[in-house]
C-alpha cells in the first residue's frame, strides 16, 4: 500500500501542499468569496420580502379604492334609478295631463258640433213646418174650400211631424 | 501500471514527484498529489467566480453557486445553531475540497496517454491531516468556550452517579476515536472503489486475451465497472456530505455540550 510505505516520504510534502491548497480553500473563497455571496442572497432576500410588503401594501389600498368605488357606483345608480322614476313620472303626468286636455278639447269642439247640427235641425224645422203649414192651408182649402187659421195649420203640422219625428232635447 | 502483464491495482495511488523541493531539510516536492489538489482549488476558485456577479436576478450558475452556499449554511444552522454561524467558511472549505477530490479522481483522464486521474482523498495523509484539523478545532473551540466544563461532554445528561465511572472512560475513547473513524472513512471509501475499478478494468484488458470465456468476463467486468462508477459518484458526493456532516456534529458537541 504505496500511502503507507510512502507516508514517511511523502507527508511533508503532502501536508505542506494541503496547507497551501486548503488555506487558499478557506481564507480566498470560504471567507473571501462566501460572505459575498452570501450577502448577495441576502440582499436579495430582503429586497424581495420589501418588495412582497410594498406590494400587499399596494393590493390593500387598491382594495380600499375599489370599496369607495363601489360604494359611489351603488351611490350613483341609485340616483340614477331616481332620477330615472322621476323622469319618468313627470312624463306620464305630462302626457296625461295633455291627452286630457286634448280630449276636453275635442269635447268642446264635439259639443259645439251637436250644437249648431241641432240649430240646424231646428232651423230646418222651422222652415219646413212654414212650408208644410202654408202647403197644407192651401190644400186643405183646395179639396174643401176651408179657409184654415195660418196658426191652426201650423200647430197640426208641428204635432204631425212631432209623432214622425221625436224631437230630441 | 502493467509490469509484464501484471496490474497492480495499487499502484494508482503512488505519489510520484514532478519538481524536488527542498525546504529546510523538509522534502516538500511538488508531486502529483499537490498538482491535483491545485487541480480542486482552480475548479472550487472557477465555480465559485462564475458565479460571484451578484446579480438581483440570478443566472445558472450563480444559482448553483448559491446554491451550495445555501446548503452549507443550512447543514450548519440545522447542527449547530445560529452560533455556527463563523464556521461556514471551515465547513465550506471541507465539504468543497473533499467533494472535488473525489470527483476529479474519477475524471477518466486515462484515455488521454499518460494521464492518470490521482485521487488526493485517497490519501491517509491528507484525509487524516483533514480529520485532525476538524478534531483540533473541536476541542479548542470546547475549551475556549466551556474551559474545563467541556469534559462534562463525557458524562451524557441524566447518567447515574453509578454508572459515571464507566460510562466516562467509553465516551472518551468514543471522543478519541473522532479523527481516526473520519479520517479512515473517506480514504478507505475512496480507495476500496479505486481498488474495485482497477481490479475489474484489469479483468477487461485481459477477457479480451482469453478467447470466448475470456470475452465473456470481460462484457460481464465492463457491465459491473459502469454500475461501480456510478455507485462511486454517489460515494464522493456522500463522503464529502458524511465528513461536513459529522464535523458540524462534533463543532456542535463542542458549543452546546448537551
Amino acid at each position: 500500500m504505496p500511502q503507507i510505505t510512502q507516508l514517511a516520504d511523502v507527508f511533508a510534502s503532502q501536508l505542506f501542499w494541503l496547507a497551501v491548497v486548503f488555506g487558499l480553500i478557506f481564507f480566498g473563497i470560504g471567507r473571501g468569496m462566501l460572505p459575498r455571496v452570501r450577502s448577495a442572497v441576502d440582499q436579495r432576500d430582503r429586497r424581495v420580502a420589501e418588495d412582497l410588503e410594498q406590494a400587499k401594501a399596494a393590493r390593500t389600498t387598491a382594495e380600499e379604492t375599489e370599496a369607495r368605488w363601489r360604494t359611489r357606483m351603488d351611490e350613483a345608480r341609485v340616483e340614477a334609478a331616481r332620477i330615472a322614476q322621476e323622469a319618468k313620472g313627470a312624463s306620464a303626468r305630462e302626457t296625461e295631463a295633455r291627452v286630457r286636455d286634448a280630449l276636453a278639447e275635442i269635447d268642446s269642439k264635439v259639443e259645439l258640433a251637436r250644437l249648431r247640427i241641432r240649430d240646424a235641425v231646428a232651423a230646418a224645422r222651422t222652415e219646413l213646418e212654414a212650408v208644410a203649414a202654408e202647403g197644407a192651408q192651401q190644400v186643405v182649402q183646395q179639396l174643401t174650400g176651408i179657409s184654415v187659421d195660418r196658426q191652426e195649420a201650423a200647430k197640426a203640422v208641428q204635432s204631425e211631424l212631432e209623432m214622425m219625428t221625436p224631437v230630441e232635447r | 501500471m502493467t509490469a509484464e502483464g501484471k496490474i497492480d491495482p495499487m499502484h494508482q495511488f503512488t505519489i510520484e514527484p514532478i519538481a524536488p523541493l527542498h525546504v529546510g531539510g523538509y522534502d516538500i516536492s511538488f508531486t502529483q498529489s499537490a498538482a491535483w489538489m491545485l487541480f480542486a482549488l482552480a475548479l472550487i476558485f472557477t465555480f465559485m467566480a462564475l458565479g460571484l456577479r451578484r446579480e438581483l436576478v440570478p443566472g445558472r450558475w450563480q444559482m448553483a453557486v448559491e446554491g451550495l452556499t445555501g446548503f452549507i449554511d443550512d447543514m450548519v444552522k440545522v447542527n449547530i445553531g445560529p452560533e455556527g454561524r463563523k464556521f461556514v467558511p471551515y465547513i465550506f472549505a471541507l465539504f468543497t475540497f473533499i467533494l472535488v477530490s473525489n470527483l476529479a479522481g474519477l475524471l477518466p483522464l486515462a484515455v488521454i496517454p499518460g494521464l492518470h486521474p490521482f485521487t488526493t482523498t485517497s490519501q491517509f495523509s491528507i484525509t487524516g491531516v483533514l480529520a485532525v484539523l476538524s478534531f483540533s478545532i473541536v476541542v479548542i473551540v470546547g475549551f475556549w468556550r466551556h474551559g474545563l466544563h467541556f469534559f462534562s461532554l463525557f458524562v451524557p445528561h441524566g447518567t447515574p452517579a453509578v454508572m459515571i465511572p464507566l460510562i466516562a472512560p467509553i465516551e472518551v475513547i468514543s471522543f478519541m476515536v473522532r479523527p481516526f473513524s473520519l479520517g479512515l472513512r473517506l480514504f478507505v471509501a475512496m480507495i476500496a472503489g479505486h481498488i474495485l475499478m482497477e481490479v475489474f478494468g484489469s479483468f477487461i484488458v485481459s477477457g479480451f486475451h482469453g478467447g470466448a470465456m475470456g470475452l465473456g468476463v470481460a462484457i460481464l467486468s465492463f457491465l459491473f465497472i459502469v454500475f461501480v462508477v456510478a455507485l462511486e459518484l454517489l460515494m464522493c458526493v456522500i463522503q464529502a456530505y458524511v465528513f461536513a456532516l459529522l464535523t458540524t456534529l462534533y463543532l456542535s458537541d463542542a458549543i452546546n455540550l448537551h
